[in-house]
């Protein structure tokens, strides 16, 4: 096969994969959640069917949602779904991991957030304005710390694009410990429990007015938005995750994409990794409760500080 | 890529973790938990200690070692619980300043630290050399603590910090410190946890509250 088509084709493939195994990973969290909670646990394919059902439905649009509100759900799904492209999830030798580097995909996360925040208050209800506003403010504290986090694994291999960390990771020699990506380490949970609506900052789980978020710029949304919005907001997550294995955890990511046996390993070992963390996300929902949301500028200015204290670290012991 | 033995590495690990409870602690609000970490810093401080007895082979800090374990981990923090429950000061008020301003100074300290040490490391011959920018750190992040602290215990766990931190920069400069001076540091702490633990009722007896502030009150009546 012609060597472009073929990276095409593998871009393709790696994009369709997020997109797909995105609502799974969501499922698996939840189960796990249930569990851990002793309560009787959906199906590990409930998000599927969520989707079905929402596609299914006539979407109800409020008299006064201008084309912006129509449109955001698709620019927001849209943006995740490269970003997921961005990502060397299963292998590095991806055309567009080689253009856009880890600082354009923070764009990208800030242009859906902005969408989401424009379309919530489209509609005028004071609802949605207030989970805007909150979103934001989150948005603002949780981006510096974003950017810290990588510019912790940028500084160790000297990149700013995430397939080099990899490559610098599986192909260091020797064995070596680096203190300043145990902090980055830290504060990359700390980011992704708050960027994602998790636990200590928001219940994805709720409805209650005066603590959600999240769902609180969604309530407008029904049928194909509604669902386009969830599955976005879930590809959000595994996005996020995915960011967390090249940084930190990149075994088994595949180096050349040619042949298709590393690709299959790859592929397992995503499956596996992926497993593995949608498991510690759920231990850590179930085991700390919700922060008041004053407490998390606090909670934010706690990962940034982990972050900075990262970058410190490595320069100052040079390891 | 990096041409560091794997005992420097991990030792670079521990300095960085007990760091990172050094602000676990500035930013703690329970007493309770504040405690625990201080333990937590004697074990980081202890693992340390024998990581230098073995691999620079000096064998008086292997005993060294077990003093902190047994003065740092056991004994103080199971006398300051005691003290924290009997004294019924589970919650401590806010601290003076806000949090995040709080973790800001820090920041702002660490870099100050760092800065001081890089010289002061150019010249030492320890392995430890380069740690000693975090031992810096931790002690003026112990006096930061000291200062935005309001009650009595809490003062007092700051205090011990501060002696952990300057332990860790005696160990990682040179070598510790020989072992007369180092037994009699620990029983003077011992001592004057326990002289404290006196102050503290003294103090609740007075004013009914371990607010410090009250103290500078004394003159008007």
């Amino acid at each position: 096969m012609n060597p472009h088509a073929y990276a095409f084709v593998l871009q393709l493939g790696e994009a369709v994969l997020a997109v797909a195994l995105a609502p799974l990973l969501v499922g698996w969290v939840a189960q796990c959640r249930a569990w851990l909670q002793s309560r009787s646990a959906p199906p590990l394919l409930q998000p599927y069917r969520t989707l079905r059902k929402l596609f299914r439905k006539d979407a109800a649009l409020a008299t006064h949602a201008s084309p912006l509100f129509r449109g955001a759900p698709y620019v927001v799904f849209g943006t995740m779904t490269l970003s997921a492209a961005i990502i060397p999830s299963v292998t590095v030798d991806l055309p567009l991991a080689q253009v856009a580097d880890a600082i354009a995909l923070v764009g990208l996360f800030a242009t859906a957030r902005v969408f989401i925040a424009l379309a919530a208050m489209d509609i005028g209800t004071p609802f949605g304005t207030l989970g805007a506003r909150r979103e934001m403010m989150i948005g603002f504290l949780a981006e510096p710390a974003l950017l810290m986090v990588l510019f912790n694994a940028f500084l160790l291999f000297g990149s700013t694009a995430l397939p080099t960390v990899v490559e610098g990771t599986l192909r260091a020699e020797g064995f070596a410990l680096h203190p300043s990506l145990a902090f980055a380490g830290v504060a990359f949970v700390m980011v992704l429990l708050a960027e994602n609506a998790r636990i200590p900052i928001d219940n994805p789980a709720t409805h209650l007015e005066l603590t959600m978020i999240h769902e609180a710029m969604l309530l407008e949304y029904s049928a194909r938005h509604l669902a386009l919005m969830e599955w976005a907001s879930w590809l959000k997550l595994f996005n996020y995750i995915c960011i967390g294995f090249t940084l930190f955890a990149p075994w088994g990511i595949a180096l050349h994409g040619a042949e298709p046996a590393p690709l299959l390993l790859a592929l397992l070992a995503l499956v596996a990794k992926l497993a593995c963390a949608g498991a510690v996300l759920a231990v850590i929902e179930t085991v700390s409760a919700k922060l008041r949301l004053f407490r998390a500028p606090e909670f934010l200015s706690a990962a940034f500080l982990l972050a900075v204290l990262g970058l410190l670290v490595h320069l100052l012991l040079g390891t | 890529m990096s041409a560091l033995p794997f005992a420097t590495q991990l030792l670079h690990v521990l300095a960085a973790g007990l760091l990172l409870l050094s602000f676990a602690m500035l930013t703690q609000r329970r007493t309770r938990r504040l405690v625990v970490l201080l333990a937590w810093q004697g074990a980081v401080l202890t693992a340390s200690t024998l990581l230098i007895a073995a691999t620079a082979h000096l064998p008086h800090l292997y005993w060294s070692a077990a003093l902190t374990l047994t003065v740092k981990v056991g004994l103080l923090p199971w006398l300051l619980l005691r003290l924290v429950r009997r004294l019924g000061v589970e919650r401590d008020s806010e601290p003076l300043v806000n949090v995040p301003t709080l973790m800001l100074v820090g920041l702002a300290l660490v870099i100050f630290a760092f800065g001081l040490a890089q010289p002061i490391s150019a010249l030492a011959t320890t392995v430890t050399r380069q740690t000693l920018g975090i031992a810096l750190a931790v002690i003026l992040l112990a006096f930061l603590m000291l200062i935005a602290r309001r009650t009595a215990v809490t003062q007092v766990i700051g205090f011990l910090a501060l002696e952990n931190g300057l332990f860790f920069a005696a160990t990682s400069t040179t070598y510790g410190m020989p072992m007369v001076i180092e037994l009699g540091i620990a029983l003077d702490v011992l001592v004057g946890v326990f002289v404290f633990g006196i102050f503290f009722f003294q103090i609740r007896e007075q004013f009914d509250s371990l607010d410090l502030q009250h103290l500078e009150a004394l003159k008007e009546d």
